[in-house]
């Protein structure tokens, strides 16, 4: 068990060990319990300020990072592009040296552009928490479903993960693999060859185009979102249709039932209803979506945190 | 150097029974109490208070809890390593009760104000007491002074004390040892 994280930023999962992992985990395990408190909060980051930059939508994830920030009493701001001098045409670095001259201790950023949040690290002086950069990494989603796996199912190691869907085009499938993998975890890709990187399997893990083999080898399945806003960006669509994905791809209470045996079901939302997973599935007792969002904020609480301090970290003066 | 020992074996049992007829002394019954050890080591002593308190009272059980402070700490960027959270175990309201905050060693009186804080989150109790094994006297960094001590002990910086447990550590021993700067 190492002491403190080896990095100051978080950008991806790729730059965690396997013992930052287990840090984080620990650490989340108080944030958990502080988070059933009468009182939901504690005054860890009182002298902290962190800016939440959002170029890309985001519901959830903004949300998680925001109360994870107040719950540790951190002063936010929050910006998002919609209403910001991008649209004037200022530059990234510009953008963010302008937030920090106020002040800004940490930024955590969610950017259209793989590597933004790498990029960004080179030329401010602050920790950056990578919200989701593109189609690359979104390593907070990644640490609170193995987080989640880890509290459902004791452990991490050696247990078989799916990962169904749309993996081409998502940052939680890259995030959730690489830190599924450093936990000792076995992972099976499953969808249609048009959404299935080309070099899948040097990350090792297997690869399958057949759900219900998968489904019966696995004892846990994160089912995907289909992302339709990245489809068909460079005029190819991916699949025929969301039915035919569905039909195919989706999972539905008939397809769970002929498992024969009880797996869970997990999901990074947002959930594209009746298309990679049916209501009575992703509302049902195996599944432990909302399980995942509740997590999220005790593991956010803890990156913010174990970020914030420990050793050679001070607020910036 | 060799460490030096202060107290150990049966002269440790009768310092914790003492304290424990102390506080029975003090407050005639304890159910209006709740014990609260703080963590990581307090709770050791705050255990062995416990099932103490039981034998000699008869009672079945005490308003008991475990506290972690680490959230609440005042130094957490300037310790040399990150500190790993501990695990608190608080199931009831402090409303109205007459707390007695347990820690095995008083130092600079950081540890407390931490703990002091962190109870907020659970209630508004009557009153608050501070119980130690070992306080280390003109070292403080803080107003806070114990209840309830047993053992002073005067020490310079430089110096560590180490309380171990029977039930941790396989020994009841308090020490006293150099550590090199």
């Amino acid at each position: 068990m190492s002491e403190a994280l080896s990095t100051r930023h978080l950008l991806g999962i790729d730059d965690l060990s396997a013992a930052d992992i287990e840090l984080i985990f620990r650490t989340a395990d108080g944030f958990k319990e502080v988070l059933s408190r009468p009182i939901k909060k504690v005054p860890s980051l009182r002298d902290t300020t962190i800016a939440n930059i959002f170029f890309e939508n985001s519901t959830r994830t903004r949300i998680s990072f925001e109360l994870a920030e107040k719950r540790l009493s951190a002063d936010v701001v929050n910006f998002s592009s919609g209403t910001s001098s991008t649209k004037k045409g200022e530059t990234l670095v510009d953008t963010v040296n302008n937030i920090l001259a106020m002040k800004v201790d940490m930024v955590v950023m969610r950017h259209a552009d793989p590597g933004a949040g790498v990029f960004l690290s080179r030329h401010v002086d602050a920790s950056i928490v990578n919200a989701g950069d593109g189609t690359h990494e979104h390593p907070t989603q990644a640490l609170l479903d193995a987080y989640s796996i880890r509290e459902k199912l004791g452990r991490v190691k050696g247990v078989k993960v799916a990962i169904v869907g749309d993996i081409l085009h998502s940052r939680v499938a890259l995030s959730n693999i690489l830190c599924l993998r450093k936990l000792g975890a076995e992972v099976t890709l499953c969808g249609p060859a048009t959404l299935m990187p080309r070099h899948a399997r040097d990350l090792g893990v297997h690869v399958s185009h057949d759900l219900d083999e998968t489904l019966r080898w696995c004892d846990v399945a994160n089912m995907l979102r289909i992302q339709l806003e990245r489809q068909g960006g460079d005029g190819i669509t991916n699949f025929p249709s969301l039915r035919e994905y569905a039909m195919l791809f989706g999972l539905d209470r008939k397809r769970y039932e002929a498992i024969g045996k009880e797996i869970t079901i997990m999901h990074p939302g947002p959930i594209n209803r009746g298309v990679e997973i049916t209501s009575d599935v992703a509302d049902g007792a195996h599944s432990i979506i909302l399980d995942q969002v509740e997590n999220g904020v005790a593991v956010r609480m803890a990156v913010l945190f174990l970020l914030a301090g420990g050793p050679g970290r001070s607020a910036r003066s | 150097m060799e460490p030096l020992i202060l107290l150990e074996g049966a002269a440790f049992g009768l310092t914790v029974k003492r304290l424990c007829h102390q506080l029975i002394e003090d407050r005639g019954h304890l159910g209006d109490t709740a014990l609260i050890g703080l963590q990581p080591r307090g709770v050791l002593f705050a255990r062995r208070l416990r099932s103490e308190l039981l034998r000699i009272t008869g009672e079945k059980q005490i308003t008991y809890g475990e506290l972690d402070i680490t959230f609440h700490r005042d130094d957490f960027r300037h310790r040399p390593v990150t500190a790993i959270p501990g695990t608190t175990e608080l199931d009831f309201s402090l409303d109205g009760r007459r707390v007695v905050l347990i820690d095995d060693v008083l130092y600079t009186g950081r540890t407390i104000r931490a703990g002091l804080d962190a109870m907020l989150a659970f209630g508004r109790p009557r009153s608050v007491e501070l119980m130690v094994l070992v306080d280390r006297r003109f070292s403080r960094e803080l107003p806070i002074q114990p209840d309830y001590t047993g053992q002073h002990v005067d020490s310079i910086g430089d110096q560590h004390v180490t309380v171990e447990w029977q039930e941790t550590d396989g020994v009841d021993r308090i020490s006293l040892k150099h550590v090199a700067r």
